[in-house]
């Protein structure tokens, strides 16, 4: 098992890239310890297929290095990276039984069939397929193909990191959740370094002890998924995370202070100015909004009924916003009253984070 | 080594000119220089052939007549072949196996078993020397082979593509021409080619079924067969003239055909 | 492979094709059955015969002859046509200039009619001034296809193979082309050899594309007529008078329609049989 670092990994797929808008990947420069799960979180597009393929050697980067531990792969072959990577929907070698398909890699690699043997077969009893074993691959479940996609990784003792792109997108959605527990026990158990791609946020914030977020090419935010969810470095992140995700208000700076709706909005830190005004926004989660009885007024367009909690639509001098009610919170009707927390509140200017400098 | 594969398409390709450059070789030359002796290259260039093609009117009302028969014929024979291809694929149902290959029995006579039932048969809806009625005559042969194509590679976008694209929301239309459309393009590229080149060569059913309106340029060619034996040069510049179209139209699907199936993203 | 599900409404997706084609079959398809259980005596009178022609056509041994030519002959081009054809598809460019070049190029045999392929070949492979024939003979074999059966052979296959097989690469190559990327990678981190690759990959997915491919050249090879008719005549002597061909002799040349129409249905009795044993080898692996 290895660290993985990216050291200033840009890549583009035209030949001559020209400007920033020619990059599928802008500059990266991030370092991933050993054994950990990281996520790649972001919408389609957004280039993490592209980071992932890189690292896994499938792409070779227009620019910059990549490194395992602290050996130089960039200009190495897949199968030289000893990594292993499972797909968005199943790959299976359709005509071979399932212990072929698992026992593949390994005769490639010329092992001895005894130990062949033991380590499919234990493979085998991890993923719960050790009964399936002689049956041709073709026949089997979505689940159950990746599985043996996930296994081919597995039987191998060389691998250092195991990549994911988003490979529970086919499997039935009862299925996902014992597929992802199961994912999560082999983590433990194994301990290899694990990136996984996707786009649905539930599953980076389950898996991932840290997340990277991308957005058209960038990273955005890289932190625990905790960090993401009270401190967005970017309004991407705020609305990406979270169900539904953090408002996003139209704001100005008067007086050195926010001002939102013709009300101002208490923040808990003494801002500096920020460098221009003229793109400038609030960020607060539903969550973190109060409804108190005198405050910023607002208008209840609708509620939302989601059994434990509720969604208010409310409505501040034409701009929308949700806010987070949980069961017992009373909801007047008509008019509401609310109060932002002052320390979940954030501004951002041109799309990031504006803050003391030093804080992070 | 691997560098030197390119040498196969390469050879097979020369192999497949040599007889094309002989037909455009003699295209450009009369049918006396044809038959009495061997040249590499025309000794009397001349365009004759092709000006009589383009100026005598039966002959290029033939290349319209076949253009038109054809592309009425391809276009439905795709049309209907999408949705039965697609039930083939992913359904099952009373008979389908046994509809499945009968389909393609259709295929296995002799065209000339048909001729004299067909003319009978459209002369007595009204459809004589039309179009439409060598059009839908050809999709006896075309259809199972449009369907049988299409089903072949519908077969290999995995169903679990459509059930995710329900989840994520997409409605059946939308689903069918964003998602698996795209995903079968290799299949209807070259479905689409063959029923245009199948309809195209055919002669006996469009011979038969037409006499003037719609004489095809299939027809026309067998004029050439006047007292004096083949009239090579005429026939040599109509046969260059017929590859013309269908090249068009390998070029148009080319992107289809050679497009890799990257399943995106739902 | 593909869980199907049970639906008896997917009748109406298949309900437009089996109108259109049925059309097309079931009159005709009456008419040859009704002829070939009559006897015809010029002036529309027509006899009852029964199976009377079924029997004749069966027992000749002009039949067998062609049956046997006509077996010979679609087994060289099968055996000939398919392997080179899946050859030449692995190889193709996959990008750039080079695919359009390569599948226009390819296509262009295809589209020519057959009449105008035969009398191609017909001049092409003459010895005096056809070029085929005059680098044959300059070569130093003693050419000459209208005399010599063996050369006839050789030219009819030849033609065939120069006509036919793009239609195999086409195929295998839009298959091929349909294969994911991530199968090509995931054997790539597994570490096949390209012989692996082809192996457990491009021909297990080639396979529903490579039975059409067989299938289509099955039963068009067996039913080939106006190719080698225009080339050869059915000559030297019968040495390539195929199955069509000979039918046609039949029928036009005695005007019996009742044999013909009874060859007809042995002929098409025939492929159907041989098309059906080759479709069930080939699918017997599909889990339905």
């Amino acid at each position: 098992m290895s660290s993985i670092t990216l050291k200033s990994l840009q890549h583009s797929y035209l030949s001559n890239p020209q400007s920033e808008e020619d990059y599928a990947l802008r500059k990266i420069d991030l370092t991933w310890r050993d054994g950990g799960a990281f996520a790649l979180l972001g919408p389609s597009g957004c280039g993490k297929t592209t980071l992932l393929n890189l690292i896994s050697g499938l792409l070779k980067p227009s620019e910059g290095q990549i490194l395992f531990d602290d050996r130089d792969v960039t200009s190495l072959l897949p199968d030289q990276r000893n990594i292993a990577q499972v797909f968005q929907f199943p790959v299976v070698y359709d005509t071979m039984s399932v212990y072929d398909n698992l026992a593949f890699p390994l005769r490639n690699r010329k092992l001895p069939e005894a130990e062949l043997d033991e380590r499919v077969q234990r493979v085998a009893m991890m993923l719960s397929i050790q009964n399936q074993l002689k049956h041709r691959a073709s026949g089997l479940t979505a689940a159950d193909k990746q599985k043996i996609s996930l296994g081919r990784g597995l039987v191998r003792s060389d691998v250092n990191v195991m990549m994911f792109d988003e490979p529970l997108t086919v499997i039935d959605p009862h299925l996902k959740w014992e597929l992802r527990s199961q994912l999560m026990r082999l983590h433990q158990q194994v301990g290899f370094t694990m990136i996984y791609v996707t786009h649905d946020q539930t599953e980076a914030l389950t898996f991932a002890d840290e997340v990277v977020v991308m957005y058209e090419g960038e990273i955005v935010q890289i932190g625990t998924p905790e960090e993401l969810f009270s401190r967005p470095r970017h309004t991407f992140v705020g609305h990406f995370i979270g169900s539904p995700g953090m408002n996003v208000l139209p704001c100005e700076w008067y007086d050195g202070g926010a001002v939102f709706g013709g009300y101002s909005i208490p923040l808990n830190k003494n801002l500096p100015n920020p460098a221009s005004t003229s793109n400038l926004q609030l960020g607060i989660r539903p969550e973190f909004i109060r409804l108190v009885s005198e405050g910023i007024p607002a208008q209840i367009k609708r509620v939302d009924d989601v059994g434990r909690y509720r969604i208010i639509k409310a409505e501040v001098g034409g701009t929308n916003l949700n806010i987070y009610a949980s069961e017992e919170v009373e909801i007047p009707s008509g008019a509401l009253h609310l109060d932002f927390d002052p320390n979940h509140t954030h501004v951002y200017c041109d799309g990031w984070i504006h803050e003391v400098k030093g804080q992070s | 080594m691997k560098k030197m594969t390119w040498l196969i398409p390469t050879v097979y390709i020369l192999f497949l000119m040599l007889p094309i450059y002989w037909l455009v070789n003699m295209s450009f030359k009369t049918t006396n220089e044809i038959l009495g002796s061997f040249t590499l290259w025309p000794n009397n260039f001349t365009v004759e052939n092709y000006v009589t093609i383009f100026t005598d009117p039966t002959w290029f009302m033939g290349y319209v007549n076949s253009l038109t028969y054809v592309t009425i014929n391809t276009i439905i024979s795709l049309l209907v072949a999408l949705p039965a291809a697609y039930a083939f694929s992913r359904y099952r149902f009373l008979g389908d196996k046994h509809l499945f290959f009968w389909l393609l029995t259709n295929r296995m006579a002799p065209p000339a078993v048909f001729a004299l039932p067909f003319f009978q048969l459209y002369s007595s809806i009204g459809l004589f020397d039309t179009h439409i009625a060598v059009a839908l005559s050809h999709c006896l042969f075309n259809i199972p082979l449009a369907v049988w194509i299409l089903e072949g590679f519908m077969s290999g976008v995995p169903k679990e593509l459509d059930e995710t694209a329900y989840i994520d929301g997409y409605s059946f239309p939308q689903f069918f021409f964003r998602i698996f459309i795209p995903a079968i393009a290799a299949g209807i590229g070259v479905a689409a080619f063959f029923c245009f080149m199948f309809s195209w060569v055919e002669l006996l059913l469009a011979k038969t079924l037409t006499a003037v309106d719609a004489k095809p340029i299939a027809a026309t060619m067998t004029r050439t067969v006047s007292t004096a034996g083949y009239e090579l040069g005429l026939l040599s510049a109509a046969g260059t003239l017929t590859i013309v179209p269908g090249a068009f139209v390998i070029y148009f699907v080319r992107n289809y055909i050679a497009k890799g199936f990257a399943l995106g993203r739902v | 492979m593909i869980n199907k599900t049970i639906n008896q409404k997917a009748w109406f997706m298949v309900l437009p094709v089996l109108a259109l084609v049925a059309f097309n079959a079931i009159i005709p398809l009456m008419t040859v059955v009704n002829y070939s259980v009559q006897e015809t005596f010029g002036d529309n009178l027509f006899f009852w015969e029964g199976i009377k022609w079924f029997e004749d056509v069966m027992r000749s041994e002009r039949f067998h002859d062609a049956l046997g030519r006509q077996l010979l002959f679609t087994l060289l081009i099968l055996l000939i046509e398919v392997p080179l054809g899946v050859g030449i598809a692995l190889t193709m460019p996959r990008q750039g200039i080079g695919v359009t070049i390569c599948l226009v190029l390819m296509a262009l045999p295809l589209l020519i009619p057959w009449n105008v392929v035969g009398a191609m070949w017909n001049i092409f492979a003459l010895p005096d001034i056809g070029l085929l024939g005059k680098m044959l003979n300059g070569v130093g074999f003693d050419y000459n296809f209208t005399q010599n059966p063996f050369w006839a052979w050789v030219t009819v296959v030849a033609m065939d193979v120069w006509h036919w097989t793009s239609l195999v690469v086409l195929l295998c190559y839009a298959g091929l082309r349909s294969i994911p990327d991530a199968y090509y990678q995931a054997s790539k981190i597994d570490g096949a050899t390209s012989w692996q690759v082809f192996r457990y990959i491009q021909l297990p997915k080639m396979k529903r594309v490579l039975t059409i491919a067989l299938l289509l050249r099955l039963m068009d090879s067996f039913m080939i007529y106006t190719e080698p008719f225009v080339l050869t005549g059915g000559g030297p002597g019968n040495s390539t008078t195929f199955l069509s061909i000979d039918l046609v002799k039949v029928a036009l040349g005695q005007f019996d329609l009742g044999p013909a129409a009874a060859m007809s249905i042995i002929y098409f009795l025939v492929v159907l049989l041989l098309c059906w044993v080759l479709y069930t080898l080939m699918m017997r692996n599909e889990t339905n």
